[in-house]
């Protein structure tokens, strides 16, 4: 009775403990996304000013005269000092706005807003995709390791590493959409469903489904499907590779020995036991493969015409449009970085052993 | 880079076999024409301030001006908004007679209010392409006074000196000149901007359609116009998709998912070419490729060395191959089908009198320098011929690769050897590329007017004059003449080794019918289109 008071005593001191560790990790998170971030501004503000690149050339185009040239300069604030530019950029960009874009005469945030969502489409899908498919797969490649099973899981692996993205995404375009006819080609939906849903989430499945347009959601799907199976592939050999690794890792524990000789059968070793416990690293190469695919699949995107931050970047980047490309590098970056810690975080929280 | 080793060996080989025996599958809707092309120059769509190929194309299709000019014959002028004009009898005023009964898309009466309302507001917002009208000596200060309505459809356009008639009458044909709807412009003005923030993104004209929606990077939705007061168009919307990739615009054009893909390259117009579901239309465009020598360059500047390298650029080849179905030889800096053009090209491939013209100058062995290339096909290819037959004569070409923007960063800054351009003239008179290629008032580095003469640090102070005094010259043969003997001078002597004029190639599907191609980028035509 006492010895289990004293266990009962000891559990919220415990759990406080638990909570003042979560909650520091929260500030600690925020303060190293605040650096992050910060550090990112600085970069990307420092390369968009000393590229060999005339961003005024990009509003007036190549045949303005000299006095509508100065004035556009003006107007951008280029020929105020760098630390000026810098300092007025900064705390615009603390309140969300990245100025104007040249490209699209949006402002950055609109845009971003606009093809953010395209991309977070794609590569959920895509992560999803490779999640399922790449566990199973680097499961199988741990327990038979070496087999013949095993080397056509390295030999997928290795083919997604290394074959050109771009390249992949034009064959399958060729087979599936052009030969085939399984599937719809480049673009997020056919031109008869343009104008159905209204953005809301500014990703087409999801609104058409709370719109309940059952047909422009199955269109997207179809639109989708490729791209989303060529991102999954490539996320697919990573997290195949990393499973088995990990996998292979805790086969060699004591504790699965333990539970073999216990008699427990096979399976529930492996999945019970030993997946149990790379549980944890494996969601962090899941949430970092999720960043990677969000980073900007600018290839993919540009194959598929698929209007996503990626190529919005690039784009940009060839047009000296530097407030797009500044906005959405520090979006992408605080996405990157925020499920980076996000991972650190769940890491601490589920595994007791961190705490 | 592996991109290019992919589209062009390889991927095109699989892309035939796949293609193959692909079943055609048409899935634009009849009334709908779709076509696949790179629409990520568009910045705005207003009329004042628009530059660039895709807008002006667009801008042709939506928006009408006061003049238009004949398609197969540019030399041939007649009124749109405009009924007919008079010039006074001192040459510097010509008075323009509106047209009655005509509307905007918006349902709002044309009339010379609204005229004069969108040339001066080009004037007053001042955006890039003002300077077309400001050459007339309109400027913001008189422009109220220059640019007039006198009465319901009537209006004059007053100069500052007595033009040649044509010349003012073809700048008025530009995009620029586009008539904008006063009522509904105003309507959506703030802190006195004339409406541009509005327009950049809206639209309030009164062509074959209108604009219903731009997305950048992703899609330009056009729309027959109800109120159109000309035949109205076959089709009711016109859609451009943002394809980037040439590859898949072929895809998309041979599954039947686009109707026109306007972006091919070579080897891709020659594989579709034998597909019985796909014709090719190509046109010459006024757009010129040429080199820029920069006369800061002290070997560059020597005459023996421009010339000698002029004979160092196998024209020929580079058309047949590198730029076939894309270029043709053209060595002047009129384009063909200009007032006064000069067709012949008297330079060729000679590396012996190269070699002979650079002994003169005393390079015997040569020299090493450089040229600046944007990192794009065909551009790549033309550099990299370049480069080897210039070794030829021992001149060392080092090829420093760049993006579009850095490389016309640097060559406006006029600190490139020799850049390789693409030149476009601004509207049919002959005097914008005269004026561009012959003309520098001012080789001071800040000087306010930057032609390419200028560019290239090359003073003109002799052809200057003659640049100057041809827009004066009302008789259109001796104007001929003289642009004639000014084209002579550049091809001579000029920093300028200019190779070749552009044709713009469509691939379309054999159903469309109609789709127009004209001279200029603002005449490319979906007016008269319709699908079988």
């Amino acid at each position: 009775m006492s010895l289990d008071q004293s266990a009962l005593a000891a559990r919220p001191e415990r759990r406080g403990a638990a909570a003042l560790g979560l909650l520091g990790g929260i500030a600690g998170f925020l303060l190293t996304l605040a650096i992050t971030l910060l550090g990112l501004v600085v970069v990307t503000f420092v390369i968009g000013r000393v590229v060999p690149i005339d961003p005024v050339l990009a509003v007036v185009g190549d045949r303005a005269s000299g006095d509508v040239y100065a004035r556009v300069r003006a107007e951008m604030g280029l020929d105020l000092p760098l630390l000026e530019q810098f300092r007025i950029y900064l705390v615009k960009a603390v309140t969300g706005d990245f100025g104007r874009s040249v490209l699209t005469t949006n402002p950055v945030i609109d845009d971003i807003r606009t093809y953010f969502p395209a991309t977070i489409e794609l590569a959920t899908l895509g992560t999803l995709i490779g999640t399922v498919i790449g566990i199973p797969l680097g499961v199988f490649a741990a327990v038979r390791s070496g087999s013949f099973l095993d080397q056509v899981v390295r030999i997928v692996g290795l083919v997604g590493y290394s074959v050109p993205i771009f390249w992949l995404g034009l064959m399958a375009l060729l087979l599936f959409y052009a030969r085939l006819d399984w599937v719809a080609g480049p673009g997020r939906l056919d031109i008869a469903y343009d104008y159905m849903v209204t953005p809301v989430t500014g990703m087409i499945t999801v609104d058409a489904l709370m719109q309940g347009q059952t047909e422009v959601f199955w269109n997207a799907v179809s639109h989708l499907v490729l791209p989303a199976c060529l991102l999954g592939y490539f996320s697919l050999a990573y997290i195949s590779r990393m499973t088995r690794a990990l996998l292979l890792n805790e086969l060699g524990q004591e504790y699965v020995i333990t539970a073999r000789v216990k008699g427990l059968s096979e399976t529930r070793v492996i999945w019970r036991h030993a997946l149990r416990n790379a549980a944890v690293p494996l969601l962090t190469v899941v949430v970092l493969s999720y960043a990677t695919l969000l980073e900007g699949s600018v290839l993919t995107e540009t194959v598929f015409a698929w209007p996503g931050i990626g190529s919005y970047i690039t784009n940009s980047l060839q047009n000296a449009d530097m407030n797009a490309v500044l906005g959405g590098t520090l979006v992408v970056g605080a996405a990157f970085v925020t499920l980076n810690l996000l991972s650190d975080l769940l890491y601490r929280l589920l595994d007791p052993r961190t705490r | 880079m592996g991109l290019a080793f992919v589209r062009r060996g390889f991927g095109a080989a699989v892309v035939a076999a796949l293609l193959a025996t692909t079943p055609a599958l048409a899935a634009t809707p009849k009334d709908t024409l779709v076509q696949a092309w790179m629409i990520d120059d568009i910045i705005s769509l207003d009329p004042a301030e628009i530059f660039e190929i895709s807008t002006t194309e667009i801008a042709g299709n939506t928006y009408e001006r006061l003049i238009g000019y004949d398609l197969d014959d540019v030399s041939k002028i007649f009124g749109v908004v405009a009924e007919s004009w008079t010039v006074s009898d001192d040459g510097k005023t010509i008075t323009f007679k509106i047209r009655e009964g005509r509307k905007f898309a918006s349902g709002n009466p044309i009339t010379a209010a609204d005229v004069e309302f969108s040339l001066q507001r080009a004037v007053l917002l001042d955006k890039s392409p003002a300077f077309i009208i400001n050459q007339f000596g309109i400027t913001k200060d008189n422009v109220k006074t220059a640019i007039k309505a006198t009465g319901d459809y009537t209006l004059d356009f007053t100069m500052d000196r007595p033009y040649a008639p044509s010349f003012a009458l073809y700048a008025l044909t530009s995009s620029v000149a586009s008539v904008v709807d006063k009522k509904l412009v105003m309507e959506h003005e703030a802190n006195g901007d004339f409406g541009y923030e509005w327009l950049k993104t809206h639209y309030a004209g009164s062509g074959p359609f209108t604009i219903r929606d731009w997305r950048a990077n992703e899609v330009a939705v056009l729309e027959r116009n109800p109120n159109y007061s000309g035949t109205p168009a076959p089709l009711a919307r016109v859609i451009y998709r943002h394809i980037p990739e040439t590859a898949t615009q072929r895809i998309l054009l041979e599954k039947g998912d686009v109707d026109i893909a306007r972006n091919l390259g070579p080897e891709e117009i020659a594989a579709v070419s034998t597909n019985p579901d796909i014709k090719i239309q190509s046109a010459p465009k006024g757009t010129l490729y040429y080199l820029g020598l920069n006369q800061k360059n002290p070997e560059l500047a020597k005459p023996e060395v421009r010339e000698a390298l002029k004979y160092l650029v196998d024209y020929e080849a580079i058309a047949d191959t590198i730029m076939k179905n894309q270029a043709s030889v053209h060595q002047a800096f009129l384009p063909k089908g200009f007032l006064g053009a000069v067709n012949d090209n008297p330079y060729k491939l000679d590396v012996d009198k190269a070699k002979a013209l650079l002994a003169k100058a005393g390079l015997p062995d040569g020299f090493t320098v450089t040229m600046d290339v944007r990192s794009a096909q065909p551009i790549t290819g033309v550099a990299e011929a370049i480069q080897s037959t210039f070794a030829k004569a021992g001149v060392k070409l080092e090829i420093i690769p760049g993006d579009g923007k850095q490389t016309l960063t640097k060559y406006r800054a006029r600190t490139h050897d020799i850049y390789i351009g693409v030149w476009g003239p601004d509207y049919q008179d002959p005097h914008t590329n005269a004026q561009t290629f012959a003309s520098n008032p001012d080789n001071k580095d800040d000087a306010s007017s930057k032609t390419l003469a200028w560019r290239n640090a090359w003073p003109t102070p002799e052809l200057g004059k003659e640049v100057d005094a041809a827009i004066l010259e009302r008789d259109p043969a001796k104007r001929a003449a003289l642009y004639e003997a000014m084209q002579r001078e550049v091809m001579a002597d000029g920093p300028f080794v200019i190779m070749f004029q552009q044709t713009e190639n469509a691939a379309e599907r054999a159903n469309v019918k109609g789709f127009i191609m004209g001279p200029s980028f603002d005449n490319n035509l979906a007016t008269a289109t319709s699908k079988e």
